[in-house]
């Protein structure tokens, strides 16, 4: 499987399984479906722009630091936007974004080397 | 009377051997080894510039040398990269039969062996042995004496299966030499040769006969702590009674590659706690980061107190 699609799977069920942890907030229990689904898209969305910047620096500190900081981005955009739970949700957001940037690296096939003649 | 040396008899028998390649296209070089039919030597092509593997009868032998023709003729009907390719064949002045094939260099499965190997590394090479065996079972040919010391390893990890001086051309009835070799004559190795060769006779072996070496030989590779599904694999392979083995190699290869991959294998019945082991195994990364992610959100949920 490409880096791509390593980030997008990855991303996507941890965004799932980031939404399902809301149950254990108990203010937010009403809306975990809202919050399951808007989870889910972050971390598709997460995991695909993961996934395209480990595809062009194949380096595994710098994809950790790359997704772990569009995890926070993410995150922080829905915690702006609800005004409260900034902690709450900016760092599992970031959590999900390390951890989506290190399976891209470790598990995720490098895109093939172009020939010497490919550009000629 | 001056009384030789050991030493010196066994120099002399040895030049006594060596064949005369003087009207031939070949050049010796050394010699590459010995087995049961005759020596293998390194031979220079004169004509092609390059280094070939030359095996010749060491006494001439109207059986034997029909065996190794047919032994060529085999061979050049099997174009496998898993099987040496033969160059030529023909006689020498003496009158004894040769053919040449490509020389490969590299290591014999047990040297190849007796040096650290991996267990993922033993398994691939096995899975690389039942290719051309495969290949040659559905060219119609049978190896039947599959063992350690007829597999090359190559410098490239490549495998090639040697010796194909006991093929059985399956419903070849002008094989004169499967009659030369006798129908109740006893051909293969103990240990790797099955129950019905051991019975004697090449009438009514099939595919399953070297099914039954292959599992002699997974077993043999895979060693004494093999994990219980493999020991299932080569016990199947390896059943006494034909009607339970494996029906053909692929079959075989498939419930390796199975096993290699973590997945069920069909010679195995395995217990509700060994397969949550086993998909637990499989899965172990995608186990992985969620568990992170848990004990993660569990760190967090303990220091915000949500």
């Amino acid at each position: 499987m490409n880096r791509i699609a390593v980030g997008i799977l990855v991303g996507g069920a941890l965004g799932i399984l980031d939404g399902l942890t809301a149950w254990f907030t108990p203010e937010a229990r009403a809306g975990i479906l809202g919050i399951v689904f808007g989870s889910t898209i972050k971390g598709l969305l997460a995991g695909a722009i993961i996934g395209l910047f480990a595809r062009k620096v194949s380096s595994l500190p710098w994809t950790l630091a790359f997704g772990t900081f569009i995890g926070a981005l993410l995150a922080s955009g829905i915690a702006f936007s609800m005004g409260k739970h900034y902690l709450e949700i900016i760092l599992p957001g970031s959590l999900v974004g390390l951890l989506t940037g290190y399976a891209t690296i470790r598990y995720g096939r490098a895109p093939a080397q172009q020939g010497l003649s490919a550009g000629r | 009377m001056t009384r030789l040396s050991d030493n010196a008899v066994s120099r002399l028998r040895a030049v006594v051997r060596e064949p005369d390649l003087s009207r031939t296209r070949y050049r010796l070089a050394a010699v590459a080894g010995s087995g049961g039919m005759g020596t293998v030597y390194v031979v220079e092509d004169t004509e092609l510039r390059r280094r070939v593997a030359l095996k010749v009868l060491d006494v001439p032998d109207p059986g034997i040398e029909a065996r190794l023709r047919r032994e060529a003729q085999v061979l050049a009907r099997l174009e496998h990269p898993g099987i040496v390719p033969v160059h030529d064949v023909g006689a020498l002045p003496d009158g004894r039969v040769f053919y040449t094939m490509k020389w490969v260099q590299g290591d014999r499965l047990d040297r190849h062996l007796s040096r650290t190997a991996p267990f993922a590394e033993r398994l691939r090479l096995f899975l690389k042995i039942t290719d051309p065996v495969a290949f040659a079972h559905a060219q119609g040919v049978l190896h039947r004496d599959l063992k350690p010391e007829n597999v090359m390893v190559g410098a490239f990890g490549e495998v090639l299966v040697m010796d194909w001086g006991l093929a059985k051309v399956l419903d070849d009835a002008d094989s004169a030499a499967a009659r030369t070799t006798g129908e109740s004559a006893v051909l293969g190795t103990p240990g790797f040769m099955s129950p019905e060769q051991r019975a004697g006779g090449s009438a009514g072996l099939d595919r399953r006969t070297d099914v039954y070496s292959l599992g002699a030989l997974l077993e043999w590779m895979a060693g004494p702590d093999a994990p219980p599904p493999l020991r299932a694999i080569w016990r199947k392979a390896t059943a006494p009674d034909r009607d339970d083995r494996y029906a053909d190699v692929p079959a075989l290869a498939a419930d390796v590659t199975r096993f290699a991959d973590g997945a069920a294998v069909s010679a195995y019945a395995e217990g509700p706690l060994r397969r949550a082991l086993r998909v637990a195994k499989r899965h172990r990364i995608a186990i992985g980061i969620v568990l992170a992610y848990l004990a993660g959100r569990a760190l967090i949920f303990l220091g915000t107190g949500r």
